[in-house]
């Protein structure tokens, strides 16, 4: 299969690989797929205010699952929270010209980035109830 | 050393530079047609195929009359298995086969499923072995073929082949194996191995694409195929269209230095493999060799590398040229049918690639090609957060991943 120059990129050198501590109330942790069905994206934010202000992730999957991770974390950081709620898996798919059979990876994406909001907030809203 | 380092041998190989010598005049001043009868450039046409045909019997322990050139495995399985259900379906319908077939075999079988045959497909050992006793019990009285792979495609594991051979006879059921991997690879005897059709394929033993050979039993028993190609009558009616002159020509050829060869082809690619088994399991853990470590062909080695996706890790190992054991490379994302029959969970077939050693790779390739998969492994599973829960002692199946796609 032919990758894409971007995708490549991603790839070669993935941006913010890593981990934020997921304990930390202040950090929200989403992780997507399966090891089944040959992806996994963990994907996880800081926050402060309203504003994402570093985002980290690990993928296990195919080369356009790892881009599409990496790509994520690089769009999202500096966002404010509704604003990287609007990121939908079909820009990831422009951006990176993934073929019709890597679309669920553009997919798993938003869905990582949904999941890490979500706990985010379920954990400051936790926060407020104490 | 020459990038990238082929390691797909049970892919295709490529035609040895003896083999092709044989061939080349067969192009050109020896074009005859094999068939032409009234003049000497359909002579020396014919003389080589007989040539040829000898070879090859030799190489499987057959008589040159029991070859029937085909134009590859595929074929070879077509008509020996729609052949034999045309010929003896009127004794019965059924037909045993297993799950870790080729494709070929066991979309065959699903023709002749919707044909009214009934397939009975067995399931492997853990290690991918089909036992006697599983195909004993299978055989009914309306059984009239077993057909099974002798050394698999994927994962190289060696069926017992002479003691399922004795079965069949013994019982009366025709015995048919696809021995693509196997002819030039191990020993083959068809009549001590009581195998009464084989296939093999010249580019899988450094001999061309495009041509191929079936095995047909002429004498106890004497097997009896219906055509599947219908024409001028060559083949002794087995399979019609104009002989493949030159591409036979290097079949036999191929066939020939294979049998001379083959204990020192197999040394040979066993110690490499040996090579590149002990380098990437001494240096990486929680790796895993698929198949069955002590049946198996001399060539090839499966080996799941747990917490990576095999496709990305072969997009990290670009200088090698290697197949991933999960069918992600091609259009569906369909983990390997055969890793799964062997119970392979879908998660380490995803993780699993084949590697394929031949007859002109060296040991310098394999400890290249080692030390890529090494620091590929190690740098994706930095990437990983599989192998990152598995370092804090999480256990991965006990984690409900029902929200995954
Ligand atoms: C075990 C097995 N059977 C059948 C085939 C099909 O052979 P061919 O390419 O000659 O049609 C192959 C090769 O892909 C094979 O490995």
């Amino acid at each position: 299969m032919a990758y894409s120059d971007k995708v490549l990129d991603h790839y070669n050198n993935p941006r913010n690989v890593g981990s934020l501590d997921k304990k930390s109330n202040s950090v929200g942790t989403g992780v997507v797929g399966a090891p089944e069905c040959g992806d996994v994206m963990k994907l996880q934010i800081e926050v402060e205010g309203d504003r994402i202000v570093d985002a980290k992730f690990k993928t296990f999957g195919c080369g356009s699952a790892i881009a599409s991770s990496s790509l994520a974390t690089e769009w999202i950081k500096g966002k404010t929270v509704d604003e990287a709620l609007q990121i939908k898996n079909t820009q990831i798919v422009e951006e990176l010209s993934l073929p019709p059979v890597k679309i669920h990876c553009s997919v798993l994406a938003e869905d990582a980035i949904k999941s890490a909001i979500a706990d985010y907030k379920a954990k400051s809203a936790g926060k407020q109830e104490d | 050393m020459q990038l990238p380092i082929y390691l797909d041998y049970q892919a295709t190989t490529p035609v040895d530079p003896r083999v092709l010598d044989e061939m080349l005049p067969y192009f050109t001043e020896k074009f005859g047609n094999a068939a032409s009868r009234s003049h000497s450039f359909g002579w020396s046409g014919e003389e080589a195929v007989e040539k040829a045909r000898k070879q090859i019997a030799a190489l499987i322990g057959a008589s040159p009359k029991e070859i029937v050139i085909t134009s590859g495995s595929t074929e070879g399985i077509n008509l020996a298995m729609k052949g034999t259900a045309e010929m003896y379906g009127s004794k019965g319908k059924h037909i045993i086969t297993s799950l870790v077939e080729h494709k070929a075999v066991l979309d065959t079988a699903k023709h002749l499923e919707k044909e009214g045959f009934e397939v009975t497909y067995l399931s492997p050992d853990k290690k991918g072995r089909i036992s006697v006793d599983q195909v004993r019990d299978a055989i009914r009285d309306d059984t009239i073929l077993v057909a099974l792979i002798w050394g698999n495609n994927e994962i190289g594991t060696l069926n017992p082949i002479r003691e399922i051979g004795a079965l069949c006879h013994e019982k009366n059921v025709l015995f048919f194996t696809d021995g693509t991997q196997a002819a030039g690879k191990i020993p083959v005897d068809a009549i001590a191995d009581n195998v009464d059709m084989l296939c093999l394929s010249g580019h899988k033993l450094y001999g061309p694409k495009g041509v191929g050979a079936l095995y047909v039993r002429r004498r106890n028993p004497r097997v009896r195929l219906v055509a599947q190609m219908d024409g001028g009558g060559h083949e002794r009616g087995m399979r019609s269209g104009t002989l493949n002159v030159p591409g036979i020509v290097g079949l036999g050829a191929a066939c020939e230095i294979a049998m001379n060869e083959l204990e020192k082809d197999a040394q040979h690619t066993s110690a490499l493999r040996k090579r590149f088994e002990d380098k990437v399991t001494g240096a990486l853990d929680h790796v895993h060799i698929n198949g069955d470590v002590e049946h198996r062909l001399p060539n090839c080695t499966n080996i799941s590398f747990n917490y990576v996706e095999g496709e990305s890790l072969i997009m990290g190992v670009k200088d090698l040229a290697v197949s991933s054991g999960s069918a992600c490379t091609s259009a569906s994302l369909e983990p390997s049918h055969v890793l799964r029959a062997c119970g392979v969970g879908d998660e380490l077939a995803h993780s699993s690639i084949r590697f394929g050693f031949g007859r002109h790779t060296t040991e310098e390739e394999v400890d290249f090609a080692a030390d890529q998969m090494i620091t590929a492994v190690k740098r994706l599973r930095e990437l990983s957060p599989l192998y990152e829960m598995v370092q804090e002692g999480i256990d991965i199946s006990s984690i409900d991943w029902s929200g995954g796609h």
